[in-house]
């Protein structure tokens, strides 16, 4: 085994070498959605940037999808790593794994290449199938979604059987049984119809169960197994926990998926039930602050890795915030009238993508990054500890930055645009053309730099951090069987 | 450790996680079943196809405290009544067209989309047209052409997505069809556009551009 400190695959088993590629993929991809994510930025401040070579449309569809690719590789990723500590076991079917991986990444530069170079096609079932399906969140072309399926249904199968020959844990049980659903649900997205009501009426199911149920249940395991190896929780009430999350994050999400029928055409009474349940959707993202907070508070926030706790810590606070709070202020019919299809959605948006799901996956990049160091020391007066704290901070002043600015462009569009002009064309442009607006996009695109140099720091950090340490991991006790 | 109060017991939690789980998706697809009687076209809030042969308005509903499309007399599109066939395979290709321009990362339908441009919910009835006798025109040449066609202070143009005149009538038979979905009063307050007799009797014989119309 290489010295301590030393970047070496061989501190790593099998499916954690297999999670060091996503997680490399993953960083990578978090750079291209910050950068497409500035150039679109810019492009609401000068509309002739890039006009009809790199249009608006392009730009964000690759913001977007950048940004689903690299936070889906981080949850693969994420569970590759845990995958042999939690059952015990080797991973089954490693090679698929590995297989898999490549097809996936090739596939992801295949679409990426089609959407920047070829960007549009006639209007024949052809282009959805080669080009682009054009429906926001999943313009990847049909074959790439028969890929997505295919590599989740092997992702499955590696998990699954990983478990089956090892050990049977609670964490074990939710994960396999979430990601059949999201193997199920995605099939929901894949057909066309000249319906747009019965289009979006099935498109939200990927979109919302993905997001706001199997994704936040998937975020929960691998958060329930960093809270067991950063504080060194107790298995029994990390599981406990578990379920009480996911009982209520399904028992909200699920229904709480009718807050998008309000307005596509179906009918009367999801306005009911979509504002009644999608209002409770806060209350599993309080459970899990409550969980974070507690148990650091009973370990005295003694752990093994200071910024994968931080982060952890974040998490917990910007998913309850960005997903919840953000989520909650303008869920209910009776506000969402106004501000559906406007600015606010893109705050929410922002905070509740970065609070629920970056942070998670970032956070285990530092495990990663300890773990392949040999157990490296990351904590207490770690050498060069400036880097983590000032990309944690940089990364989310400028998240916060953004926010903020989207929001009040948000309520320029709903006051001007949607109450006052009535949602018009000429509506439209006159809430755009605002100061309050122009000007939050001038804010946003500032708070984008502060971003952008949070995530060049971390990326920075990620290659180096405790590369000059001496001293070894402390570890925390797992108090695994004294239930 | 003392007995294990039940509420806090991991059992207690699990099996409460599968039965939430399990009557919630059963619930879901009840109520999708359901929900497929409004939403199909012909269904009780999408119209049938042969809607784009109709005069379609969008007025405040006094008895539902809200806006509804409201269907009126035959008004064919570009003049040509279409059977449900037919009128399917128009709306279908328009459809088909504004996926394959990715129109909805830019804009918005029925309320999603991007934040770039205007939503296209109500574009059929936008006063933007100019009015009834010049609106299908205007809509075509726009989409054909829109680069040139500068409608806002800030300079934010549509890109050339080389729309074919075949293209841009289905798109607009497509956002007429999408026109008539009753949408529970989404966009609330919306000022449609004159469709009276009246408006198309004063501008006949003097064909306006978009731009022209609005200036």
């Amino acid at each position: 085994m290489a010295a301590l400190g030393m970047f070496d695959t061989a501190n790593l088993n099998g499916g954690q070498k297999l999670a060091l590629k996503y997680f490399t993929v993953a960083l990578i991809l978090f750079g291209a959605q910050i950068l497409f994510g500035m150039l679109a930025g810019l492009q609401y401040l000068n509309p002739d940037f890039l006009y009809n070579v790199l249009d608006f449309s392009i730009v964000r569809m690759v913001h977007l999808n950048a940004m689903i690719v690299w936070l889906l590789f981080g949850f693969l990723g994420g569970v590759y790593w845990i995958l042999e500590d939690e059952a015990g076991h080797p991973v089954v079917g490693l090679w698929l794994g590995n297989l898999i991986f490549w097809v996936l990444t090739l596939a992801v530069a295949v679409v990426v290449a089609v959407f920047l170079l070829v960007q549009v096609g006639p209007a024949s079932i052809k282009t959805i199938w080669l080009i682009t399906e054009g429906r926001e969140y999943i313009e990847a072309p049909r074959w790439a979604d028969i890929g997505i399926v295919v590599g989740v249904l092997s992702f499955f199968f590696n998990v699954a059987a990983t478990f089956v020959k090892g050990r049977y844990t609670g964490i074990g049980g939710v994960l396999v049984t979430d990601l059949l659903a999201l193997f199920g649900i995605y099939l929901a997205g894949m057909f066309y119809t000249s319906n747009v009501s019965v289009d979006q009426f099935w498109w939200w199911w990927v979109i919302h169960l993905w997001v706001e149920a199997t994704w936040e249940v998937l975020v929960g395991c691998i958060m329930a197994y960093m809270l067991i190896a950063t504080l060194g929780v107790r298995r029994k009430i990390v599981e406990t926990w578990l379920y009480i999350e996911v009982a209520l994050m399904f028992g909200s999400g699920i229904l709480g998926l009718g807050h998008h029928y309000f307005w596509i055409g179906t009918p009367e009474y999801w306005l009911t039930i979509g504002g009644f349940f999608s209002a409770l959707e806060p209350v599993p993202l309080v459970a899990m602050v409550v969980h974070a907070v507690f148990d650091s508070g009973v370990h005295r926030l003694k752990n093994s890795n200071h910024p994968a706790l931080a982060w952890t810590i974040s998490q917990a606070a910007g998913n309850f915030f960005g997903a919840g709070v953000w989520g909650f202020m303008h869920t209910l019919p009776q506000i969402n009238l106004y501000t559906h299809g406007t600015q606010w959605t893109a705050s929410h948006g922002h905070l509740a993508f970065f609070g629920a799901y970056a942070t998670a996956v970032i956070s285990f990049f530092y495990i990663a990054v300890q773990k392949s160091r040999g157990n490296v020391y990351m904590s207490g007066n770690l050498v060069g500890a400036w880097k983590w704290k000032w990309s944690l901070a940089l990364l989310w002043v400028g998240m916060i930055g953004m926010t903020m600015a989207l929001l009040i462009a948000g309520y320029d569009q709903s006051q001007i645009e949607r109450a006052i002009e009535g949602s018009t064309w000429a509506g439209y442009f006159a809430a755009q053309s605002h100061p309050w607006f122009l000007q939050a996009m001038k804010w946003r695109e500032i708070s984008g730099w502060a971003f952008s140099a949070g995530y060049v720091l971390l990326f920075w950090d990620l290659l180096t951090v405790g590369k000059r340490e001496t001293r070894p991991i402390v570890r925390h006790e797992l108090a695994e069987a004294t239930a | 450790m003392a007995q294990e109060l039940w509420w806090a017991s991991t059992s207690f939690w699990r099996k409460t996680a599968i039965w939430v789980t399990g009557f919630s998706f059963i619930v879901l697809i009840f109520l999708t079943f359901d929900t497929m009687k409004y939403i199909k076209a012909g269904g009780r809030n999408v119209p049938d196809y042969t809607v784009i042969n109709k005069l379609i308005d969008y007025r405040y509903d006094d008895a539902k405290h809200h806006y509804m499309p409201v269907i009126g007399g035959d008004e064919p599109l570009f003049g040509k009544k279409l059977t449900e066939a037919e009128a399917k395979a128009l709306v279908s290709e328009g459809k088909l067209n504004f996926q394959s321009k990715n129109c909805m990362d830019c804009h918005t339908i029925l309320g999603n989309g991007a934040y770039y441009a205007p939503d296209l919910t109500k574009a059929w009835l936008d006063p933007y047209w100019g009015d009834k006798s010049t609106r299908e025109q205007n809509m075509v040449s726009f989409l054909m052409n829109p680069g040139n066609q500068l409608h806002n202070s800030l300079g934010r143009r549509m890109p050339n997505l080389g729309i074919t005149e075949e293209e841009a009538r289905a798109t607009v038979a497509f956002l007429k069809f999408t026109s008539a979905i009753d949408t529970n009063g989404f966009p609330n307050n919306f000022k449609p556009i004159d469709q009276s007799d009246a408006s198309s009797q004063a501008s006949a014989g003097a064909s306006t551009t978009v731009d022209q119309a609005n200036r």
